[in-house]
């Protein structure tokens, strides 16, 4: 496969460069338009260097309109739900699949694969089959507009619960019996051997389950009625107006950029993680 | 220290139909301090009799005693036992130091006795300049000494080894051997150990446990198992080459087995004794001996020759002869030792 070839060089090179590019230039775009005031956004054609009003646009989306027309609501608030909300998220979802794979794989209770099936079986189900009744449940529980709402019905996680059982199952059977001759009980075991070793594996599915909760359009969307609920990501569509009123795509851009920081802090942050856990088969 | 008392034990998987008997009824007592082995071919049943009484399968009938208790219903870690396993299963994510000291942080042993412990175990396994190093970072050989130290820090009745030494390559195999052996004088601490190995079984044991097929062939000192082999079973089990065990061979009678072991033959020439008339199919150089195929009649037999002597060539008619104090005779059908040729 090594093969040595200029026109193959530049070849791939220039694949590279238009994949990134694809990528990024919306992304770059997004940036461009959040540095201008509105009016220069919606000329056309639309400037592509950034301008000089970056620091009032962000000030803007974030604290709000300082002229107080309320058209803009504050994103700083809409963040930090989606931040309450991913967080919550994702450290639940990752101790409830722990705690569920681990009784799946190291205990022998009646119907244990009829409940691993079952599990799994969800996994086909998706959010948007059972939104009504979940609805019905969060609205009865008198959960609408609340953290626990928000949160509660994304929890449970297949997938993860699976990744974890399947992570269980490379772990030697002498591991478990070297610690049974230890004199570690269960949770004992789960807290000194399971836990450390699925650190990395904890890690990948805290960045994938982070970006999945902060992401999340279509529930909250449902279960929040008041602005002081909203995530950011309703936040932005909310501020699209449609009809006659004038949509300010600058603060939209801004906010749009605002919202990407905190996934991709996550990912950056994680990533020498992400792909130990991802790959990683020494164990 | 403690004996363990093994009382008619019964091991058998499944339910009704399905059940299969894995040990039929297993009778030893194994004395204080003493170190003993337990070998068989793979599927014999002598992992799973190992860990029943370790405590990790449970006991389908028949009792063990460590010391004067009955433990069939006490968890592993009550046992006052230790074991080493066969893949060391050491906790990769703690140091040594950790790895040994779990079992005693668990059991709220203080602190500074921990220290004194795994430093005095760490010692007798040079393994003092590698306490805060990870499993990973370690051979296979020191693996399997923090493994060993692990059950000597806890200070046990009773040692028990899973096949320790058949991860390692054959050097470190035979230099862990001593050190096994060298441990056990030291501490003499009552030991179980199992293997398939023969070689092991034979230089480690005190008193060796042959079994076969879930039931115990033969239970004896290392010397009484090779000399005097209750069964044709443990006769060509033990030895290699193994025992010839001849029945069609002029001089044996119906229902009776002979045995021979490979060193108490000669191969003399066609012209000379009066032994086997038989030819020579192969040959084979071990270094300080060789191996001759000899076929007589139907039986096939292999005569161990020193090196020095000539050897004689394939397809030459050689006479075999056998030492008359060297003889073993089995029942044809039992296989069972008997005293003599003669029927009785």
């Amino acid at each position: 496969m090594i093969e040595r070839n200029r026109f193959l060089d530049v070849l791939s090179h220039l694949v590279l460069v238009l994949g990134v590019a694809v990528v990024a230039f919306p992304v770059y775009v997004t940036f461009v338009a959040s540095t201008h005031t509105m009016q220069e956004v919606v000329q056309a054609p639309m400037p592509l260097w950034p301008g000089a009003h970056a620091w009032e646009n962000y000030t803007v989306a974030l604290f709000g309109d300082p002229s107080g027309s309320g058209a803009t609501p504050a994103v700083g608030r809409m963040m930090m739900v989606s931040l309450i909300t991913a967080l919550v998220i994702s450290f639940a979802k990752i101790s409830m699949s722990l705690l569920s794979a681990f009784a799946i794989v190291y205990f022998k209770f009646p119907f244990r694969m009829a409940i691993f099936w079952a599990i799994f079986m969800t996994l086909m189900l998706p959010v948007e089959v059972r939104i009504g009744p979940t609805y019905q449940v969060v609205a009865d529980l008198g959960m609408l507009n609340t953290y626990a709402g928000l949160t509660v019905p994304l929890v449970a996680s297949a997938t993860a619960t699976f990744l974890f059982r399947q992570f269980f199952l490379t772990i030697p059977d002498e591991l478990v019996e070297a610690a049974r001759m230890d004199g570690a009980g269960p949770m004992r075991f789960f807290k000194d051997v399971l836990l450390p070793l699925s650190t990395s594996s904890m890690a990948a599915l805290f960045v994938i389950q982070f970006i999945y909760g902060w992401n999340q359009y279509l529930w909250p969307l449902l279960v929040t009625t008041e602005e002081r609920m909203y995530p950011v990501v309703i936040g932005i569509k909310r501020m699209i107006s449609g009809g006659d009123a004038q949509t300010e795509w600058n603060i939209v851009m801004a906010t749009a950029m605002l919202a990407m920081i905190p996934p991709a802090l996550v990912v950056i942050l994680m990533q020498k993680w992400f792909v130990k856990g991802l790959v990683d088969t020494e164990k | 220290m403690a004996s363990i008392q093994l009382k008619h034990l019964i091991k058998r998987y499944g339910t009704g139909a399905k059940t299969v008997n894995v040990l039929h009824g297993i009778d030893a007592t194994i004395d204080d301090g003493e170190f003993v082995v337990i070998v068989g071919p793979s599927g014999c049943g002598k992992s799973t009799l190992l860990r029943m009484i370790a405590g990790l399968e449970e006991v389908s009938e028949g009792d063990i005693c460590i010391g004067e208790r009955i433990v069939n219903q006490l968890e592993p870690a009550q046992r006052d036992i230790a074991m080493v396993f066969q893949n060391y299963a050491l906790y990769p994510h703690m140091t040594v130091f950790d790895n040994m000291a779990y079992g005693l942080k668990i059991a709220n042993v203080p602190s500074a006795e921990i220290q004194a412990r795994v430093a005095k175990a760490a010692g007798i396994l040079e393994l003092s300049h590698l306490l805060q190093r990870k499993p990973r970072e370690l051979s296979g050989g020191q693996r399997q000494r923090v493994a060993m130290g692990r059950a000597i820090v806890r200070q046990p009745q009773v040692f028990l080894f899973d096949e320790p030494l058949s991860n390692l390559d054959a050097k470190l195999r035979a230099q862990t051997r001593l050190e096994i052996q060298k441990l056990h004088r030291e501490l003499g601490i009552t030991s179980l150990f199992v293997t398939h190995d023969q070689v092991e079984a034979m230089t480690l044991a005190q008193r060796m446990m042959v079994m076969n097929g879930g039931v115990v062939e033969q239970f004896g000192t290392p010397e009484e198992v090779y000399n005097q082999p209750a069964t044709t079973f443990v006769a060509s089990f033990m030895g290699a080459p193994p025992m010839n065990l001849l029945s069609k061979v002029p001089g044996v009678p119906v229902g009776r087995v002979l045995g021979i072991r490979p060193e108490h033959m000669h191969v003399l020439p066609e012209s000379e004794g009066s032994g086997w008339l038989g030819e020579v199919e192969a040959l084979e150089m071990l270094g300080a001996e060789r191996l001759v195929y000899v076929r007589v009649g139907e039986e096939r037999l292999i005569v161990r020759v020193d090196e020095s002597t000539q050897p004689p060539a394939i397809g030459a008619h050689v006479r075999v002869t056998a030492r008359d104090d060297r003889l073993h005779w089995f029942h044809a059908e039992t296989g069972l030792r008997v005293a003599s040729g003669a029927h009785e």
